[in-house]
């Protein structure tokens, strides 16, 4: 047993440190802070930094173009820019494509795809769920019928983050209805500059706009685009999904969410004291964050491959790290009692002042973040994971 | 880092385990726990010879190991078998001789030859040193000691009292010169009234609080441990009873209700061994007393989520004595009560880490 990081490993966490201090801009980190929302110039200048050290792709190899870290490496930069309030990547070309063009793509899909997410000359966007097809997957029925040179492509896709930005879409389509659902699935990459897609917007709880609704009406996508064999693509979703995610728990960003916590809780006053001396809330925030050791804690024997922390762990980090994490928004915006209530519009937070302007968006952030518990294989999906692991079916 | 016990650490567990497991089969078990000093001498003196007290005291002290995973090694083991002999209060008492250089008291309880208690709390001082009202007056302790672990089986009784110069100080008792009511607990295992009255006895220190939140830390961490190996045979016992039990025509465990609710109650259970595994290693630093609280408080919760879940979801059976797994249950809800339950460590952590203080 032995709880300490080396000192390479803790130099490397330096560097990192001191490349966050010369290049995240002050502006950029307080947008982050206080869960502003980001445009789209704000995340393809974040990526831009980044790979102009080469730490953008940074779970691909270096032949493509990642930094070569191992798992570790990947922990302590994500916790680190984490806690600086650094914007995360979009991670559909990066965590998500990437890989699985490394993994199943063609030598040209590689050479040709890759390079243009690494500059940034293409944004991915996801076309996975649709209205019918949450948790079931593999209910999909966006079809893709084969026809010459082209598969022509009719369907709805539906959640897909960041669309309104993107140039690009993977997407899971129906090939077959033979056999088992998962059997008739493909993996297509389309241009959304093709005729017959429109994308809409679905505006979010708390009033925000990060997700699409992406309809295809009789798209015709080269057979060339198919990632992988036809009905192969619930493999690749599978791989997907399980590939590698040392920050499924989110510990730096619950980290530094705690910080502010704290900030705030000694910045607003209730019966003219700090609201950090009213020792109930006090108690709660204490609670969250003897749970959140627990979790760092969980975290690192899963990434430090002890043999008890394997399997079914990393379910488990997603259902603790966003119970954890919406645990911290509920008490931040409970912080700020009635100051909570106005709409953080840019005149809200620049000229009334109500709440501190870091804590404006409290009750949006805490709204937005509901969905942490809903996306990436829901809470539930994972609990049935786990069952699955314990019960050995 | 690395999360990978020791090779002698293994070896420890293991030999542990399978001693254990020959010594306290259920019955027998609880026979020891429940009845007469709930204390097998042979199985204690097996116990000595494995090395089980001397894992439990540094080197320097007279034993091999000490270390907060050795503590943790040991303990997680007793739990899981619901151990019944008085490994506690003989941990504490190990602890604090240690500290006050008590060499041959050290070396005798770790051969099994003696057994001592330490005798801290007090009816209206729980979870408070500054509280004690037993006092030292020449070479003679007056006062009432309650819920004295180990204490119905123990030769020598370490007492915390207030010394002449109004200090917490560190004595010791022989037991036979004392007051001794004892009784099995809920759980199982012994305890005792001590009650002192002019009872002779010798000063180890006049001024030992630091040493005493020390060995109670290192008591807290063993407890947590303990639990955490409680509740793994106890969520094994649960899976198990839900794929076996027929209701409707199918296993329960088909249930996606008690799927879930068995989910929650296993993440609770890394979640407290993430925490005892920092807690051990925090155990000689600077933060052992913030990490032994923030364990003991996760602690606390998890074991009562977990017992409550498990009898609940065995039904009727999971209430019956006969079924081994309610005396796990038990054992699980009253750790929280030995050495400051949930809400007295989740105080100490908020004194700890002041949030209206910027760090």
């Amino acid at each position: 047993m032995d709880l300490n990081y080396t000192p390479e490993e803790e130099a490397f966490r330096q560097e990192v440190r001191d490349f966050l201090k010369e290049n995240l801009s002050e502006e950029l980190a307080t947008k982050v802070r206080n869960g502003r929302e980001l445009n789209r110039d704000d995340m393809v200048g974040w990526h831009a930094t980044l790979q102009s050290r080469g730490w953008l792709a940074m779970t691909w190899p270096e032949e493509y173009g990642g930094p070569g870290w191992d798992a570790v490496q990947r922990h302590i930069f994500e916790e680190e820019l984490a806690l600086a309030n650094a914007p995360r990547t979009v991670p559909f070309g990066l965590a998500m494509l990437g890989p699985v063009l490394i993994k199943f793509g063609t030598e040209e899909q590689k050479s040709t795809i890759l390079p243009r997410i690494l500059d940034g000359s293409d944004w991915w966007c996801q076309g996975y769920s649709e209205p019918g097809a949450g948790s079931d997957l593999a209910s999909l029925k966006t079809r893709a019928v084969r026809d010459g040179d082209h598969y022509v492509i009719n369907g709805q896709k539906t959640w897909t983050t960041l669309g309104q930005f993107a140039d690009k879409i993977f997407c899971l389509v129906r090939t077959s209805t033979e056999g088992k659902p998962q059997q008739g699935i493909s993996f297509v990459l389309v241009d959304l500059d093709t005729p017959g897609i429109e994308m809409r917007p679905i505006k979010l709880i708390e009033g925000g706009y990060e997700v699409n609704e992406v309809f295809f009406t009789d798209v015709r996508v080269p057979v060339s685009n198919l990632v992988g064999e036809e009905n192969m693509g619930w493999t690749i979703a599978k791989y997907l999904l399980g590939h590698e995610r040392t920050n499924i728990a989110g510990v730096g960003a619950s980290y530094e969410a705690l910080n502010q916590l704290k900030a705030l809780a000694r910045k607003v006053k209730r019966h003219g004291q700090p609201l950090a001396k009213d020792p109930l809330f006090a108690a709660k925030v204490a609670e969250v964050e003897i749970d959140l050791e627990a979790m760092r804690l969980t975290n690192l024997r899963m990434l430090f491959g002890s043999s008890d922390a394997q399997g079914s762990v990393s379910s488990m980090l997603k259902i603790k790290g966003t119970v954890i994490r919406q645990a911290l928004n509920d008490l931040s915006r409970r912080a700020l009692g009635p100051a909570a209530a106005p709409f953080p519009s840019e005149e809200v937070i620049g000229n009334y002042s109500v709440a501190p302007p870091e804590a404006a968006s409290n009750a949006a952030n805490y709204f937005n973040n509901r969905k942490l518990s809903i996306f990436g294989g829901s809470n539930e999906i994972q609990r049935n994971i786990i069952t699955k692991e314990t019960f050995g079916a | 880092m690395d999360f990978t016990p020791t090779e002698d650490r293994r070896m420890i567990a293991d030999s542990f385990r399978r001693f254990l497991a020959d010594k306290f089969p259920a019955e027998r078990r609880n026979e020891i726990a429940y009845e007469g000093a709930c204390h097998d001498p042979d199985a204690w003196g097996g116990l000595a010879e494995l090395g089980i007290l001397g894992a439990l005291v540094s080197e320097e002290d007279g034993g091999f190991g000490g270390a907060g995973f050795d503590i943790t090694t040991v303990f997680e083991e007793a739990g899981r078998a619901l151990c019944p002999e008085p490994l506690l209060g003989n941990l504490l008492a190990l602890r604090l001789y240690a500290a006050h250089g008590k060499a041959d008291r050290v070396e005798a309880i770790i051969a099994g030859a003696e057994r001592a208690a330490f005798a801290v709390d007090e009816t209206d001082s729980f979870g408070d040193l500054g509280e004690i009202s037993a006092k030292a007056e020449g070479d003679t302790l007056t006062g009432r000691k309650t819920v004295v672990y180990g204490g119905q089986a123990a030769d020598w009784i370490l007492v915390a009292a207030k010394s002449a110069s109004g200090k917490l100080g560190l004595y010791e008792v022989k037991a036979s010169d004392a007051e001794v009511l004892s009784y099995p607990m809920i759980d199982g295992g012994g305890a005792a009234e001590i009650v002192l009255d002019k009872t002779p006895a010798t000063c180890l220190s006049d001024d030992a609080e630091a040493a005493i939140e020390a060995a109670l830390d290192a008591g807290r961490l063993a407890l947590c441990a303990e639990a955490v190996g409680a509740m793994d045979v106890l969520k094994d016992m649960t899976r198990d009873y839900l794929m076996q039990r027929q209701q409707f025509g199918r296993p329960i465990a088909t249930f996606q209700a008690l799927q879930h609710r068995l989910v929650d109650f296993s993440i609770e259970i890394e979640q407290a061994r993430s925490i005892v595994i920092y807690a051990a290693g925090n155990l000689e630093t600077g933060d052992r007393a913030l990490s032994v609280a923030k364990a003991k408080n996760l602690i606390g919760r998890a074991g009562k989520l977990v017992a409550e879940e498990c009898v609940q979801m065995h039904g009727g059976i999971g209430m019956t004595w006969e079924y081994a797994g309610s005396h796990y249950a038990k054992r699980l809800i009253m750790i929280d009560h030995q050495l400051g339950d949930t809400e007295d460590m989740l105080r100490k952590v908020m004194a700890l880490t002041d949030i209206s203080v910027a760090a």
